[in-house]
């Protein structure tokens, strides 16, 4: 069923999470260590961060798999994340640390699949241009190595 | 999520779909939060407008003001005939102040747009406060009140101040609040979360607003999402101090609940505010602190000629106003120069009364309502350089509008006014 070139053939790890929002999506990973603004620290109509000293100034979330600790400034957060998906440049999915308000809400409205509270640290295990495939409903986010790609 | 039978019955239609589409969404966002259960509100402060090019043409296209708030303010996929709001609910700023249009470079159709959005607000039973100090202008929750409310600043008065309860909400879940007077119970509306986390004692004095503003971009780089408790005050600090220090340490970090022991109402004592709580960090502030916090704040500034200033953010209070009226008697702006000053309109129709608007005019100044430069995102024509007595804007302002952006005293932004230079530094 699977080609020759299935990179799950490559080694992969899986992490196991709680469900913000369900469905399935897969993408290349976007990761920081920075907390991310939503209203004033992106572009809606680009997905691009702009905070100044953001880790990820200038670099666009499109279609990929942010993996971040969690939101922080406004609460135009979910707005801000909502018009992402009205536009066409929402994250592929969403995997982060710490439970708030904003990020609750956002995730909701961008209707990304997304996950927290996993069992390892997401920062530690995922790089950035990793292929990762999250299931939302199951909670498991599977990780391909950029190494082993 | 349990619902009790009332809930149940709005999600299951009885009041229309627009009440169950409410429902739906504070179900999904509930149970996104690990929340188990909603909390009865009847004080919600939200937005609602479409003031921006893009809401505008998205009414125009989906069919009108009930479009928008179906997919902006409840997460609708169709759009549902919005009913009048269930409980006390009062507006946030918005996109531009609509009798500044022109100065605001705001285009035409998007200002005649705005009394189509502002009468369908009204007729929703909205109050047009227009200010994202909802309590400087008669929205003021008592303690203990569960409220839902969004903007950061807001949050953090009404929750550390005022000692009533709300989360920071968003315009989704503001929207559906104001539908069902509900809002999932979580995060500061249960007491244990209201704890203290992090003391900070105080080793130099903190008096005026530029020095709470320079304390609060500290601390909320510091506990970033947690609870600062502050101990060491001598001077009890005013409203316009308490809001430019939450404004502060909620852009910084996301400070949505503090701590000042012997000055808010949850903390009369290091002990009352911690209620139990081991502190997680000790931390001193002194000079290399202060000293950091404004470096940080003043990153972007290279040039000292200055083309723009903006007070009012948060929304001036009228003593603000008062104090920039002082500053600028007898003065002029420089001819390469703006000075814009954002209050609330109900502060702004006080100020005219007061003779304070002629003052600020007479100077060449501007007294503008309903809106800021950040959430506008107008500024004079070419202005490369900023100067700004909020510490909130000198955070977000370049970021948003790639200017440089100095951060310095009310009397510092107003020198730099009429000047057109910025003379202002750490004292």
């Amino acid at each position: 069923m699977s080609s020759v070139l299935e990179p799950q053939a490559a080694a992969t790890i899986v992490l196991k999470g709680r469900t913000v929002v369900g469905g399935t999506s897969a993408g290349e990973a976007l990761v920081t260590t920075d907390r991310i603004s939503g209203w004033g620290g992106i572009d809606s109509k680009t997905g691009t961060i702009v905070e100044t000293r953001h880790q990820l100034r200038g670099v666009s979330f499109a279609g990929k798999v942010l993996v971040f600790p969690g939101a922080k400034g406004s609460s135009g957060w979910s707005n801000a994340f909502h018009l992402t998906r009205t536009m066409g440049v929402a994250p592929a999915a969403m995997l982060f640390n710490e439970m708030t308000t904003k990020i609750a809400l956002g995730a909701v409205v961008t209707r990304c699949p997304s996950v927290t509270d996993f069992d390892r640290d997401p920062l530690s295990v995922i790089e950035t241009g990793d292929w990762v495939e999250v299931d939302g409903d199951a909670g498991t986010v599977t990780v391909t190595k950029k190494s082993a790609r | 999520m349990r619902l009790n039978p009332d809930e149940q019955a709005m999600l299951d239609g009885r009041d229309g779909p627009a009440v169950q589409r409410a429902m739906d969404l504070l179900m999904r966002y509930g149970q996104a939060l690990g929340a188990e259960r909603l909390v009865d509100t009847n004080n919600v402060c939200g937005t609602v407008a479409a003031t921006t090019p893009y809401m505008r043409d998205f009414a125009a296209r989906k069919g009108g003001m009930d479009a928008v708030f179906s997919e902006f303010n409840l997460d609708s996929d169709d759009v549902v005939p919005i009913p009048p709001v269930k409980v006390y609910s009062t507006h946030l700023q918005l996109g531009f102040d609509p009798r500044q249009g022109e100065r605001m470079a705001i285009p035409e159709q998007t200002i005649e747009f705005y009394d189509k959005g502002a009468a369908y607000t009204a007729g929703l039973g909205v109050n047009l406060t227009n200010t994202c100090t909802p309590y400087q202008v008669g929205n003021v929750p008592t303690r203990g009140e569960h409220c839902a409310w969004m903007e950061s600043s807001a949050v953090v008065y009404c929750n550390s101040v005022l000692g009533a309860r709300t989360n920071t909400e968003g315009r989704e879940s503001t929207g559906a609040a104001m539908l069902t007077g509900k809002i999932p119970y979580w995060g500061f509306h249960v007491p244990e979360n209201r704890r203290g986390t992090h003391l900070i004692e105080l080793d130099v004095d903190v008096k005026s607003t530029f020095e709470w503003g320079l304390l609060g971009y500290h601390i909320g780089e510091i506990v970033q999402e947690k609870v600062p408790v502050v101990a060491g005050i001598r001077d009890v600090p005013n409203l316009q101090r308490l809001k430019h220090f939450g404004a502060s340490a909620s852009s910084s970090g996301g400070v949505e609940m503090y701590h000042l022991v012997g000055v808010t109402p949850e903390a009369p004592t290091v002990e009352a505010a911690f209620g139990g709580n081991t502190p997680l960090m000790r931390l001193r502030y002194g000079e290399a602190e202060r000293r950091a916090a404004w470096e940080k704040l003043n990153h972007t500034a290279r040039d000292r000629e200055v083309d723009y200033v903006m007070l009012g953010c948060p929304h001036y209070s009228l003593e603000q106003i008062w104090e920039a009226c002082q500053l600028l008697k007898g003065r002029k702006v420089h001819e390469n120069s703006a000075l814009w000053i954002f209050t609330p309109r109900a502060i702004k129709a006080v100020a005219d009364q007061n003779g304070y608007t002629k003052i600020i005019e007479d100077a060449g100044a501007v007294l503008m309502s309903d809106s800021c430069s950040a959430m506008s995102r107008a500024i004079p024509k070419g202005t490369k350089v900023a100067a700004l007595d909020s510490a909130k804007h000198a955070h977000y302002l370049p970021a948003i509008m790639g200017v440089q952006a100095w951060f310095g005293t009310t009397a510092d932004c107003i020198d730099a006014a009429c000047t057109g230079r910025w003379n202002g530094r750490l004292a």
